[in-house]
């Protein structure tokens, strides 16, 4: 392995280019370097222009995703040196409009997990005096998975269905709308059930999977969604037989 | 740098891509995905191939030789070959898939997802084996 790499990255500045080009720059490559600290010192020694995301650096703000290697990644948890001698290609996430360089636009993914009502919904709240909510650990461990979620939408990225019909809801707000519904201290599944159960909910997802190939929490969005439909398809049985029911 | 900025009223020009119609071919996930769904048409192939069948059977001898007659074709062969491999193809990654959608608790504890995609082809082993006794047991 070289000292150090060659970084393809995308460019797009929309009042320069009106398509996307790459621009190479060689970077060093010590074996702890992931590739947003590749980019970061492109931006500071190479090319202060370049724009894009990040934050934390350990994997936990979820806004450093990128495709690296045409794989959705978050960039500050993919080490150069995992890509030996040969260049990396760096582009924005896929299946969302490009704002400039690697910074891509996150409007609609906001709307759809606005929409899924992803907090603890209660008819009624307990009096403080009653105490908190308690759960057993059997209860906790129902969601635990999909509460792992860190919004950074490398699942969009991963998912053909989102890409060809941006009206699908998608992996993660889908996943975290099971994190509630599957909280026992929340009682808001009938209100997430008119979206989840529409055609651009639940029912868009074919099943493909990679959204839980590429999370880098293990919260398996693919897993939620298909779960959600046995349950969207009881509940469809219920009222069906039990009208009178509670709706 | 351009003098003319493709500026919105809004906001610069966003980028957007459209997805290419060979998007199945870009990975080797998506080509499983695909052909797991081109595998439903062999699958009702052998659907109708039974009902077809059934009502040679329902007509008298004459009529279930003349089926086995249309069975030996070279084209029916060829067409129940590889029927028969895109069946397979999707009771494999579907019984790899029913641990994803199926979660199931015994004794307060959940079963390990080995075990269920286990159990689907522990059942597709016996139900062949019934059918190979009913057919070759004689």
């Amino acid at each position: 392995m070289g000292d150090r790499i060659k970084l393809q990255v995308a460019r797009y500045r929309p009042e320069a280019e009106s398509e996307m080009i790459f621009q190479e720059y060689e970077v060093p490559c010590p074996k702890e370097w992931v590739v947003l600290d590749g980019l970061n010192y492109i931006k500071d020694h190479l090319d202060g222009t370049l724009s894009y995301r990040w934050s934390c650096r350990m994997g936990i703000c979820g806004s450093c995703g990128m495709t690296v290697n045409g794989e959705p990644k978050l960039t500050c948890a993919t080490f150069l040196s995992d890509y030996g001698s040969g260049s990396v290609r760096v582009e924005p996430l896929r299946n969302f409009p490009v704002i400039r360089d690697l910074v891509v636009e996150i409007g609609d993914f906001m709307r759809k997990l606005t929409a899924v009502r992803p907090w603890i919904i209660r008819k009624q709240d307990k009096p403080l005096s009653e105490g908190e909510y308690r759960q057993t650990p059997q209860e906790m461990d129902s969601y635990k998975q999909f509460s792992m979620c860190i919004n950074c939408m490398l699942c969009y990225a991963a998912c053909p269905i989102y890409g060809l019909d941006s009206k699908f809801i998608g992996p993660a707000a889908i996943a975290l709308a099971q994190r509630y519904n599957l909280d026992t201290r929340d009682e808001g599944a009938r209100e997430r059930f008119g979206i989840l159960s529409e055609h651009e909910g639940i029912w868009g997802c074919t099943f493909v999977g990679e959204c839980t190939q590429v999370c880098p929490k293990h919260v398996d969005p693919a897993g939620a969604i298909q779960r959600y439909k046995l349950s969207a398809a009881l509940e469809t049985l219920r009222s069906f037989l039990m009208p009178w029911g509670e709706r | 740098m351009n003098d003319s900025p493709m500026y919105t009223k809004d906001h610069p020009r966003w980028l957007r891509s459209r997805v290419s119609t060979y998007w199945w071919l870009e990975r080797s996930a998506y080509l499983t995905f695909i052909l797991r769904e081109l595998s439903s048409i062999f699958v009702a192939w052998f659907v109708v191939y039974l009902l077809v069948l059934v009502r040679a059977v329902s007509q008298g001898e004459g009529s279930y030789q003349q089926f086995l007659e249309w069975s030996r074709s070279p084209a029916v062969l060829f067409l129940n070959l590889v029927s028969l491999i895109f069946v397979v193809f999707h009771a494999v990654t579907w019984f790899n898939l029913a641990p994803r959608a199926m979660v199931v608790h015994l004794a307060g504890r959940r079963v390990p997802g080995v075990w269920i995609a286990a159990s689907n082809y522990i059942a597709w082993v016996l139900s062949s084996a019934v059918v190979a006794w009913l057919l070759l047991g004689e």
